[in-house]
């Protein structure tokens, strides 16, 4: 779960981070009073998930009442990257000389923590990393011991920030560390880390990831969680906790298991097709969660046919056979053709409650898929 | 002969007592595995599928001389059952629980490295050597006996692929699902030593998947290392880049590790022939053969 730049912000500022003043904003009146309570200049920010935001226009710096109002006019409401912007971050400017790259977060190579400083901060840092790996300092962290106050200016240093802020920068990786510890986050960020012209260091951004599987023992974060404005069909799948990727194609794919369902794009692509969606019902699934996953698919106008195709070990063929009849009962003639494939734990069972007047049956996955593609107008095979 | 389990495994099952516990610990009971014990807190002197159930793995471990345990506890409890497990004396852990937290499993993984106790998974479908064994929740009727190791990040993938297999004739030394998740006890090199060294094993299959960089480093350990012949896997080809990931964990990465590209041509490289369908893999096991 990605908390709002808004957001993360106030959980830093708690620790004690040093962050600008800022109010959030959702109206152009509203961006007006914040920057006159706050004083000119202030930085305008969209507030939505998605990187890259003042490359994209989402972010504007503004001088006076003019600037503020044109800026908020602009970017709120506005579409960047598929979101639409309904509220902006109104941010006293910072007026600095050096920007640094300040973050924490799970190195699975290593399965260790990993803490990074960089002080080419302020830029793309994916591709800092990609070009010049040896401008991010790096140290791993022992999981049972936290990181060490030596570890923390071990990097800094390592990172060449100067001697006059490093004690300072230090303070803010290992606050950064403590967070990502105490709240299970997947990483904790800030690009940039400004440092002023009066050698001050401010906390210019906020980035902080919640691991969705520790979401049980921190309620208050939570809580925080807020519906993206999403397309129709993912705020959909959020409600009946799919994992669900909508695509370009027009092939439907449902399965059970993220590798099975790869698996199943992969073939409709190579069998000449264009899958339409990544859908994996996950394990264990009953016959509602079975019938729920086709209204999905269904629901996607772009598709012209589906394939079914479940693999059972921990998920039973004959729940997932009666989840497909209670489904597709409630139509007269089905929308668009179902191809069906069901291997593995109660798969007999399954295939003979199965109805499969209105269905298409195969034995095998590639025969399934190469059906679907057919259906869909693709090449087959 | 096979890796990590063979019927002489004895196994306690930690969470027997639980909805999934109880259900496959039965399904491995008529698999023939031999279930000695259950672990769970407060349940001692009870009984599940005539199996006696102890109050701690220790204290089931020595009463019941068990050398395995598998692990099928709920998220919220998973890491201190995993702590439970490799603090005794037990050889190897399979851990089947799906959702743990990842820095859980950072300390759990820190940990683990003390030991020399083997751990599969977790969010994994087990361990199994057809017709001895299953440590998980594979469905055994697909696999049959044979001459192919299996390694695999994915559990429904596995089962697709050894249905391909098994349909051909290509029986199984050892299948293990190793676990999709970005923390894992043993990886896709530790699975291939132990099948390097297994002399009932001719060939290997390696399924992996989009993510991390895995197989990558598989490729470069078998290029190195290995003798017996590997057919690999990759699927997501055509996943979209970038959905999941998150930020930070792309710079830790960098930006071109962890495709299906990267990760083809490694093993090609490593003279690993990568099916483009489970069918075709099977076709390539055949021809190492």
């Amino acid at each position: 779960m990605r908390l709002h730049e808004y957001q993360a912000k106030e959980v830093f500022a708690e620790a004690g981070l040093p962050t600008p003043d800022a109010e959030l904003a959702e109206s152009t009146d509203e961006v007006l009073a914040a920057a006159d309570s706050i004083g000119y200049p202030v930085a305008v920010k969209a507030q939505v998930h998605v990187g890259g935001r003042g490359k994209a226009g989402g972010i504007e710096l503004v001088e006076s009442d003019d600037e503020a109002r044109a800026a908020a006019d602009s970017i709120l409401g506005m579409d960047l990257k598929g979101y639409t912007v309904e509220r902006v971050l109104v941010e006293a400017a910072v007026d600095f000389v050096d920007e640094l790259y300040v973050g924490v977060t799970m190195d699975r190579g290593e399965g260790k923590p990993v803490a990074m400083v960089s002080s080419e901060g302020g830029v793309n840092i994916e591709e800092v990393a990609e070009e010049n790996p040896e401008a991010i300092a790096r140290e791993h962290v022992d999981p049972a011991f936290g990181m060490h106050p030596y570890q923390a200016r071990r990097a800094v240093y390592d990172a060449g920030v100067e001697d006059d802020v490093a004690s300072d920068v230090a303070g803010v990786l290992s606050t950064l560390y403590d967070l990502w510890a105490d709240s299970d986050a997947e990483d904790t960020e800030v690009n940039p880390v400004m440092v002023t012209s009066d050698r001050e260091v401010v906390c210019a951004d906020a980035v902080m990831n919640i691991d969705d599987d520790a979401l049980f023992r921190h309620p208050d974060l939570a809580e925080m969680e807020e519906a993206a404005a999403e397309d129709d069909l993912e705020a959909k799948a959020n409600e009946y906790g799919f994992d669900y990727v909508r695509l370009e194609g027009n092939v439907g794919i449902i399965g059970n298991g993220a590798g099975l369902v790869m698996t199943t794009l992969d073939l409709v692509d190579y069998y000449g097709g264009a899958p339409a969606n990544f859908l994996d019902i996950g394990g264990g699934a009953k016959a509602e969660r079975v019938a729920n996953a086709l209204d999905m698919v269904f629901s996607d106008e772009n598709v012209d046919s589906v394939v079914f195709n479940i693999f059972g070990g921990i998920t039973r063929g004959d729940e997932v056979a009666q989840g497909i009849n209670d489904a597709i009962a409630q139509f007269d003639e089905l929308p668009k053709p179902i191809v069906v494939r069901l291997a593995g734990t109660n798969a007999e069972e399954g295939m003979e409650i199965l109805n499969t007047d209105a269905l298409d049956v195969e034995e095998t996955l590639e025969g399934a898929v190469q059906r679907a593609v057919e259906h869909a107008g693709g090449e087959g095979q | 002969m096979s890796v990590l389990v063979d019927d002489d495994t004895r196994v306690v099952v930690q969470g027997i007592t639980g909805g999934e516990g109880e259900f496959h610990a039965g399904q491995m009971i008529e698999y023939g595995t031999n279930v000695v014990a259950g672990a769970v807190p407060g349940r001692g002197g009870e009984e599940v599928h005539g199996v006696p159930v102890y109050d701690t793995v220790s204290r089931a471990a020595e009463a019941e001389n068990a050398d395995a345990s598998v692990v099928l506890v709920p998220p919220a409890f998973a890491a201190d059952a995993l702590f439970e497990a490799l603090d005794s004396p037990v050889d190897l852990v399979v851990a089947i629980t799906e959702g743990i937290p990842a820095q859980d499993m950072a300390k759990v993984y820190k940990r683990l490295s003390e030991t020399d106790t083997h751990l599969i998974g977790p969010n994994c479908p087990g361990v199994i050597t057809p017709g001895e064994a299953k440590l998980g929740i594979l469905p055994g009727n697909i696999f049959s006996s044979g001459n192919v190791g299996l390694i695999s990040r994915s559990g429904t993938l596995t089962y697709q692929v050894v249905d391909n297999l098994t349909d051909r004739g290509l029986g199984q030394t050892t299948a293990i699902g190793i676990g999709g998740d970005p923390i894992i006890g043993t990886d896709f090199v530790d699975a291939l030593s132990l099948f390097e060294d297994d002399p009932a094993t001719d060939a290997i299959v390696m399924c992996g998947e989009i993510g991390g960089s895995d197989e990558e480093e598989a490729a470069e350990y078998i290029d190195a290392n290995m003798d017996t012949p590997v057919a690999g896997f990759i699927a997501g080809r055509t996943a979209p880049p970038g959905k999941r990931m998150g930020h930070a964990g792309a710079i830790v990465s960098g930006s071109g590790a962890g495709t299906a590209e990267s990760k083809i041509e490694a093993l090609s490289e490593a003279g690993v022939p990568v099916g483009d369908t489970p069918e075709e893999v099977a076709d390539n096991v055949e021809e190492l053969l």
